[in-house]
């Protein structure tokens, strides 16, 4: 499907009321296909950075979102820029080991709390979640705003911290590291990171309840697209996990300033009690960044297989389990930290359970493709680039939750490689996926598509080449965050970075073509792809209240004929 | 609204009984129960908990949406608490091999001085 | 009425109804993550009360038994009132919502004072706030400290939300006298009610956890 835009006349003069609301010099502009008025929708429903900055429609959050985390994306993007540029040498080719510690840090800290978690959620899931189950607004739109406050002030914070100095435990704040023996910012980070979680967990709270009390009428629970599922076990995760990291921070925070000793051995603190209160939030968190980009790949599979899903329930069911079955595996992450061998063993066992509800996704995709009509438009490629690469960073952490396994790789970059390959390889994946499928409802434009299908390939073999050779790495003896290595691994190291700059150009591309589109894209009627899904079925841009009367549901999800 | 309306006596009853449990919760503390006083303590505090929540937070009246939600919670802080103990509590039945004891770097270095936390 | 009922049904939802359900549900889900901020708190308690039991039990016998009753029962009593307060929202009835929500506040910052000046006062001049004092330098002085660390930081969170809700109590009491709430509009007071409940009900776990170990006999 490509992009009909030569006949389109972009040199009209603008109306008046074409004058909306300014950001970053970007004017967005509406035009049905061929009439030069304007319909009224969410975009210039009302113009000034007041509308904007107060308002409580949850499309427009969901854009205000988007441009916030498109910014740290971009600042965690650029550590990691220089991080592989750092590793090009044996011995560092740019930063001392002190400034290297800071720069993993920051590139962690940034793409875990204010990126990863928030991606899709966030954006996708505050524009969708309503439209989906035909509601005119979350439950609580205010509370919705209010999220994005906190994301910001907690953004302030950490880059706050960032900027005057820096802080170097790594993401993770691990004690008496982070509590006793270093002097950087650790606790305006640590800071930064308790005021976000407090935005996870209303965004999540504010899900549930809108799932739960304003789906239409006919929208049963098992009639609901795949995504909604998705979203309500992620939020399930914000709401039962996140509060523990914040609490878990405020006593690393305590032990800093009242040098009291709750982690500390001399006072008879024990370190390990902090990893299990982090590990406790921070192994469901990779699930909360995982599972709503699963949730898209059941919504672009079945839209471009033309099919319905297969196993709905179990799809369903499986998001589920995975949100409760990953509080139980957090052990895995502290078997050589000292942790008791038979509790290692417990967590083992656990962990190899919560693969399974994600393999009966990646069959029931599969399956879902078997007989379908397959076309290879930009979302369905960042569909099959995530199963396929999820597939593989999955497989890789059953080795890691293989006790005898980890204690070899534990701390290499084969870890490294695992979950940069479900972060970027899936979630990355999932979230661009979502952005080339939802982009025409989310502005009315489309993009070009075979400019996208360049884009996704090149993020393909650049995503490859950078973490392929990390396993490779790790397996042999690399150890993770280290500034220096030894010279024989110097040949991965550059491949590694060779990868990165291609998917670097990879990531550019895509910001320029949706860019040009706000300006010269042709519009997109209500539903360019033909999918089934209450979303579609209104104007594009959406109006502000989504709907000119609330739907009446009677058809199941994925009614592909 | 269909909210319930509770009639003020149930209130006052209730409030009388926490009062009640409460005194009784200080009066056992002073009763020799050996390892027992924790156990004692804890069940009476969960007869109150339970109390606030039938009544001033109108379980008892309430919906099975609510209800779970209730019982989700603690089972999740069951949870973290029962898997973190399985750690701590099972780490002397492996025991240390001769000479692990004591670390041969010395002791760890001192922390950075003169430095303000932050 | 129906204008009254009106401007109380937000746009998102179609009738009072469900409005009450989603703000109720909402604020239930709002404390299983409180239950989950505590309970890393208890979590850590619970293992080094375990690992430490002689000096957990040295430090809470330094602490004042009658105090931590009398504060329990003004907590108790201040969830009386709360629960009335809400009734007489539920039922129209201004001036009662205004007078409990009154004796709400009061007893809640009666609560605070207590803690404050006869506890935590007390303890920083005995030289037992990690920390800043802390000199007790008896049998097992280390686990003491570590003691005083948890109770110092729970009963401190539990303060820090006893003070949001008077906060946001005094809030509803300029509501209140304004007439603004009534069996159609009483969606924040009990929000707040269940709120405060809850608050008494972690005041029900810590009492007895940190004043009342190893008995007192």
């Amino acid at each position: 499907m490509g992009w009909h835009g030569k006949q389109e006349c972009k040199c009209r003069v603008k109306t008046p009321a074409e004058r909306l609301g300014r950001r970053e010099g970007i004017e967005i502009m509406t035009t049905a296909a061929a009439d030069t008025e304007t319909r009224v929708n969410y975009l210039n429903a009302d113009y000034g950075i007041k509308s904007w900055l107060l308002t409580t429609d949850h499309k427009r959050i969901a854009i205000l979102y988007l441009l916030s985390i498109s910014m740290f994306f971009l600042l965690g993007g650029i550590a990691a820029v220089l991080i592989r540029l750092h590793l090009i040498e044996p011995n560092g080719a740019i930063f001392e080991p002190g400034a290297y510690n800071k720069l993993f840090s920051m590139h962690g800290i940034i793409m875990v709390f204010f990126f990863l978690i928030p991606s899709i959620p966030a954006v996708f899931g505050n524009f969708l979640v309503p439209m989906m189950i035909g509601a005119r607004d979350l439950a609580f739109p205010r509370i919705n705003l209010l999220s994005w406050y906190i994301y910001v002030i907690g953004g302030a914070f950490t880059l706050y911290a960032i900027i005057w100095g820096g802080v170097d435990t790594g993401w993770t704040f691990y004690t008496p590291l982070s509590t006793t023996y270093l002097n950087t910012n650790v606790i305006s980070a640590a800071l930064g990171v308790f005021i976000a979680g407090f935005s996870s967990i209303l965004t999540g709270l504010n899900f549930v309840v809108t799932i739960h009390k304003m789906r239409a009428p006919g929208m049963t629970w098992f009639r609901m697209p795949l995504f909604l599922w998705a979203m309500y076990a992620t939020s399930l995760i914000q709401i039962l996990g996140t509060p523990i990291v914040a609490i878990t921070l405020v006593l690393v925070a305590l032990e800093r300033v009242f040098h009291v000793g709750v982690f500390d051995p001399a006072v008879g603190g024990d370190p390990i009690l902090f990893q299990h209160l982090f590990w406790f939030y921070s192994h469901p968190a990779v699930y909360i960044m995982i599972l709503p980009s699963m949730g898209v790949v059941s919504e672009l599979i079945t839209c471009f297989s033309r099919k319905r899903i297969f196993g709905y329930s179990f799809v369903a069911f499986s998001s589920v389990a995975i949100a409760v079955i990953s509080f139980v595996v957090w052990g895995h992450h502290m078997f050589v930290s000292g942790q008791s061998v038979y509790a290692g063993i417990v967590f083992s066992m656990l962990s190899f359970l919560v693969a399974i509800p994600s393999a009966v996704k990646v069959f029931n995709w599969t399956a879902t493709l078997y007989k379908g009509s397959i076309s290879y438009q930009a979302p369905m490629l960042y569909a099959f680039g995530f199963i396929g690469l999820f597939t593989m960073g999955g497989l890789t952490g059953l080795f890691l939750a293989t006790l005898a396994v980890d204690t070899h790789v534990h701390d290499t970059y084969f870890v490294v490689g695992h979950f940069h390959y479900i972060m970027v390889g899936g979630a990355m994946m999932g979230y661009l996926g979502a952005l080339h499928f939802w982009w025409p409802k989310i502005t009315g434009r489309l993009y070009p598509d075979g400019w996208a299908r360049l884009a996704a390939a090149i993020i393909f073999v650049g995503f490859n080449l950078t973490f392929f050779p990390q396993y490779m790495l790790g397996y042999l003896g690399m150890p993770r965050r280290y500034a220096i290595y030894p010279p024989e691994f110097q040949t991965l190291n550059v491949l590694s970075s060779a990868g990165a700059s291609i998917l670097a150009v990879g990531y550019v591309i895509p910001l320029i073509y949706f860019l040009w589109s706000l300006k010269y894209g042709p519009a997109a009627g209500p539903n360019p792809w033909e999918a089934k899904g209450l979303e579609w079925q209104t104007a594009s841009p959406p109006p502000t209240e989504n709907f000119a009367q609330i739907p009446v549901v009677t058809e199941e999800a994925y009614d592909y004929k | 609204m269909s909210a319930h309306v509770v009639p003020q006596k149930l209130y006052f009853i209730i409030f009388a009984a926490l009062l009640a449990m409460t005194a009784l919760t200080t009066g056992m503390a002073y009763v020799d129960l050996g390892k027992w006083n924790t156990v004692v303590a804890l069940v009476i505090a969960c007869c109150k908990a339970t109390l606030v929540v039938l009544f001033f937070m109108h379980w008892k009246w309430s919906t099975h949406l609510v209800r779970v939600v209730i019982v989700s919670a603690l089972l999740w802080l069951a949870i973290l608490i029962s898997l973190t103990c399985t750690d701590f509590f099972s780490r002397h039945w492996t025991p240390v091999p001769q000479g692990w004891g004591e670390t041969s770097l010395g002791n760890p270095p001192a922390p950075p001085a003169n430095a303000l936390p932050r | 009425m129906s204008d009254h009922a009106a401007s109380a049904l937000a746009h998102q939802f179609e009738d009072l109804d469900q409005q009450h359900e989603a703000a109720s549900f909402g604020m239930w889900i709002f404390l299983a993550t409180e239950v989950m901020f505590f309970g890393g708190l208890f979590a850590g308690y619970t293992i080094y009360r375990n690992l430490y039991q002689p000096g957990f039990a040295a430090g809470s016998h330094m602490l004042n038994v009658t105090i931590g009753a009398i504060n329990t029962a003004v907590l108790i009593g201040s969830s009386l009132t709360m629960a009335l307060a809400v009734r007489a929202a539920q039922t129209g009835k201004r001036n009662a919502l205004v007078t409990f929500l009154i004796l709400t506040i009061l007893l809640g910052l009666a609560f605070i004072l207590i803690k404050l000046t006869l506890e935590w006062r007390h303890d920083y001049v005995e030289g037992l706030a990690p920390g800043l004092n802390f000199t007790f330098a008896g049998a097992h002085a280390k686990s003491v400290e570590l003691f005083f660390f948890f109770y110092f930081t729970m009963t401190g969170v539990h303060a820090a939300h006893m003070v949001v809700g008077v906060g946001i109590l005094s809030y509803l009491l300029v509501q209140a006298w304004r007439g603004k709430y009534g069996p159609d509009r009483f969606n924040m007071v009990e929000g707040t009610g269940l709120y405060w409940h809850f608050v008494d009900i972690v005041w029900i776990f810590l009492f007895p956890l940190l004043y009342l170990i190893g008995g007192r006999y």
